[in-house]
């Protein structure tokens, strides 16, 4: 199954979207959280990226949902320090952080590969709210 | 040189945390606000961890631990910016305990490749990037001129100091400045402050 983290500049927001996600989501499912600082503060840890993507990951990968600016930064660094080959096997998701996440936990716990898992997440910028 | 480095280090990081108010007010402008914050953490988390470096000799394993230290600890973009570009440098002068105009070149040209990649930007998009490029085409004028290590960090700094001039002239197209679009004009980048600030520092440190 494939692995999904959360990387937001804020710990809640990266906890709490986890929370929903998890509504969602298979039993086995791993979503990790990586928001936040190791002090606490504001911002994004390439090195905390890193630790979650190897919880996250069961051998199927990992699907990456990033928040602004820097998460993509910190989570490009952070595939620098993987292994060739989970680095081979982790993707980030161009789509909004919420919906994407929400998304991709729901095609995850259906089985399907990376590719469909982004795909689904990717999917999430053009849903419709009203 | 270890000790000499570590002095060097040392100098920059004061006049970062320093200079943080100063930076957060270019970054609330046209940003978040948080440059001046996020460079003086990662500097105060360096300091601690260059105490355990202090007798190192090994400029390259200085400088990786440096830029470890900015990944997981500036928290914004110039983190993960910064830090690659210090693991860059790291390269050229692994298991180096002197540095001439030559390896100081090749660190440059590293660090500065490091950053393009990482941030995908080119120079003329209101980044670090047009402060560093003008520095290090300076110092390889001043390299090919067979001059001094100092002579060449002179005109590196300069160069960047024009280049932070420069970016006063053009709006932003990346980084949280590029959501202000045009009224990000006018107002110069924290981030190619923040790098000219160091290269100068780095020259003072080299006038003493």
């Amino acid at each position: 199954m494939v692995g999904v983290v959360i990387v937001s500049h804020s710990q809640k927001v990266a906890e709490g979207i986890k929370e929903m996600a998890l509504q969602m989501a298979a039993p086995q499912q791993k979503v990790v959280a990586a928001g936040g600082m190791a002090d606490g503060g504001i911002g994004t840890d390439a090195f905390k990226v890193s630790e979650a993507i190897i919880s996250a990951n069961t051998g199927d990968g990992v699907a990456i949902m990033v928040d602004l600016g820097s998460a993509v930064l910190s989570t490009e660094t952070a595939f620098e320090f993987l292994d060739d080959e989970l680095r081979a096997n982790v993707k980030i998701a161009d789509a909004p952080i919420l919906e994407g996440a929400i998304s991709a936990v729901v095609e995850a716990s259906l089985g399907s590969s990376l590719t469909a898992v982004i795909a689904t997440a990717e999917g999430a910028r053009t849903l419709n709210k009203c | 040189m270890g000790g000499y480095l570590y002095e060097a280090i040392s100098a920059v990081g004061e006049t970062i945390i320093s200079n943080k108010q100063m930076l957060t007010d270019l970054d609330a402008a046209i940003g978040d606000g948080d440059h001046g914050i996020n460079m003086a953490r990662g500097f105060e988390a360096v300091k601690i961890k260059m105490q355990a470096l202090e007798t190192e000799n090994d400029i390259g394993k200085i400088l990786k631990m440096v830029g470890m230290t900015l990944i997981s600890s500036v928290g914004g973009a110039a983190g993960p910016l910064y830090g690659t570009a210090f693991l860059r440098a790291a390269a050229p002068s692994q298991g180096k305990t002197q540095l001439d105009v030559e390896t100081i070149g090749l660190m440059l040209e590293a660090a500065i490749t490091g950053i393009k990649e990482r941030g995908k930007a080119t120079r003329g998009e209101k980044t670090m990037l047009d402060a560093l490029e003008p520095a290090y085409e300076a110092f390889m004028e001043g390299a090919k001129a067979d001059k001094s290590v100092l002579a060449c960090l002179e005109a590196a700094s300069e160069a960047a100091q024009q280049g932070v001039e420069f970016t006063k002239t053009i709006v932003a197209t990346k980084g949280r400045a590029s959501y202000l679009g045009e009224r990000s004009r006018g107002h110069q980048d924290p981030g190619a402050t923040s790098s000219y600030i160091m290269l100068q520092t780095l020259v003072e440190f080299l006038r003493r």
